[in-house]
């Protein structure tokens, strides 16, 4: 399945591009309407760029009554990516959500880089939301922490459908000229290429500790890059940042990950799921960098 | 929107601004002060332009080489390609009894294609230099003044305003002309609403500049 990174589409404003994907994801939902973070908000890097935009959204009121029948309308699943800044936040949402049959499933955004971490843990926030909705549940975790696969088996214990990897890590750029953040709030939020041997990275420790169902993220431009994470352990590929450059993205993704299975010998390219493991042991070392042997 | 792999046809200097000029192919030019993401080669994200002309067959942006994306799309050669995205965004309303466009420095960019679409009413512009006011002689019409003199002195009372230029500038032709249309500049990822970087405050809220834009009423 081919999804979007979350914050990386406004189905509303662009639904033909939304149309050419598996499934939409929101921009994260909060409990109250959210301005976001002053201007300047994006700015290119060598490989990559960072973002502050600061959860802008209308908060779960008006995407409830205005968003979400509007999205629901599209014909193509919706996910609704949820966030806050507490463990009841999470909950609150989680069951206001619960009686829309335009939700697909929920994505608990726990790893925003751009606003206050909540102080409770990933593993709380599943738990809470668990209790709150029937909905698909899955948890879309930060690579910037010491024990990813931790994370990853806390959140399955506290019951996580599945895994969304990764969300962005923090970056820093200074004006060559003034040598002052680039960035209004002065820290962003890496993506792009720079992202993709992380988020590799995540993919594969989090298969090899839950075997869950992972979307797959973090610096695909290709079906090749696709394919990478769906040969690391990931069932589904989201695409970010390309969509801002090239909106038919979409269908040029998928197109070329069909060709660059078929050139591996696969006739689909959910054959290559996890095969990067296989290749791994044989070699006699892990994908978590451990030796076997 | 649409986008597109075109063709460079043209690439000329004007002062310090290069008029770079691409094949069309199946783009619509749109309406002036609607602008283009143009692919800047071997960088990660592409480039706001808007339209400065319209040529039979082509469309002409004027680009002043700022970064690494600007100077990459000022190298580009007659024969190479890029990608283009649009048109996108809202452009200036053209039912105007006495228009008066007014440009500083590279925000004159629009009004070339601008000057055409109104029958080439009068303008002014205001440059850092001479060398930058190089660039006048792609308006008709065009007084154009150079700093310490500022554009603002050369508008006179009662015109309809259509003015692109740094912020300073619009701020100050918004305080002399509060009817005025002002076509703003953002940083901005994607153009076509995904990315939210080019937010701007608006009646109060930030709203993104590239869906309620680039062209707002000053009031």
């Amino acid at each position: 399945m081919l999804l979007n990174a979350s914050g990386c589409l406004d189905a509303l404003t662009a639904p033909e591009v939304a149309r050419g994907l598996d499934a939409f994801v929101t921009k994260t939902v909060t409990p109250l309407p959210r301005d976001g973070n002053t201007p300047v908000r994006i700015a290119e890097t060598d490989v990559g760029m960072l973002n502050s935009i600061g959860l802008a959204n209308p908060g779960i009121d008006r995407f409830l009554t205005r968003n979400l029948p509007q999205l629901g309308a599209l014909g193509v699943p919706v996910w609704v990516s949820v966030g806050g800044f507490e463990i009841d936040d999470y909950a609150d949402i989680c069951s206001r959500l619960d009686d829309h049959a335009e939700v697909s499933a929920i994505e608990l955004n726990v790893s925003c880089p751009n606003v206050e971490t909540p102080a409770e843990s990933a593993a709380q926030i599943v738990s809470a939301s668990r209790l709150a909705t029937r909905k698909p549940l899955w948890a879309k975790l930060s690579p910037a922490v010491p024990d990813i696969a931790e994370v990853a088996r806390a959140a399955q214990a506290a019951g996580a459908d599945g895994l969304s990897l990764v969300n962005t890590i923090r970056g820093l750029k200074l004006d060559n000229r003034t040598l002052r953040p680039t960035l209004g709030p002065g820290q962003g939020g890496l993506s792009g290429p720079a992202l993709k041997p992380i988020a590799l990275a995540a993919v594969a420790t989090c298969y090899r500790a839950t075997q869950m169902p992972i979307v797959g993220m973090g610096g695909v431009q290709t079906g090749l890059d696709a394919l990478e994470l769906i040969a690391a352990g990931a069932r589904h590929v989201a695409l970010g940042t390309v969509l801002f450059a090239d909106p038919d993205a979409p269908a040029r993704v998928r197109a070329e990950l069909h060709a660059a299975a078929a050139e591996r010998g696969w006739s689909q390219y959910e054959d290559a799921y996890a095969v990067a493991h296989e290749e791994a042991l044989s070699a006699g070392t892990t994908l978590d960098g451990r030796s076997s042997v | 929107m649409r986008r597109e792999r075109l063709r460079v046809v043209g690439n000329e200097q004007v002062g310090p601004y290069t008029l770079l000029r691409v094949a069309r192919g199946g783009l619509d030019p749109g309406v002036p002060g609607q602008f283009f993401m143009l692919e800047a080669p071997g960088r990660l994200l592409p480039r706001p332009m808007s339209l400065c002309l319209a040529p039979r067959g082509e469309l002409a942006f004027l680009v002043d080489p700022i970064g690494p994306g600007t100077a990459a799309l000022c190298a580009l050669e007659p024969g190479q390609a890029l990608h283009l995205l649009g048109p996108l965004g809202n452009g200036f309303a053209l039912d105007l009894q006495r228009p008066l466009l007014v440009g500083g420095g590279i925000g004159i960019a629009p009004l070339p294609y601008l000057s055409e679409a109104l029958g080439r009413p009068p303008a002014v512009l205001g440059f850092r230099s001479d060398w930058h006011a190089q660039a006048a002689e792609l308006v008709p019409n065009a007084q154009a003044c150079v700093e310490p003199t500022l554009v603002t002195h050369l508008i006179p009372a009662g015109m309809d305003v259509l003015a692109c230029g740094p912020e300073p500038m619009l701020q100050a032709v918004r305080a002399l002309a509060p009817t005025a249309q002002l076509a703003w500049e953002a940083p901005m990822a994607c153009g076509y609403g995904a990315c939210y970087g080019c937010a701007v405050e608006i009646e109060g809220e930030l709203k993104r500049l590239c869906v309620e834009g680039p062209v707002l009423r000053a009031a």
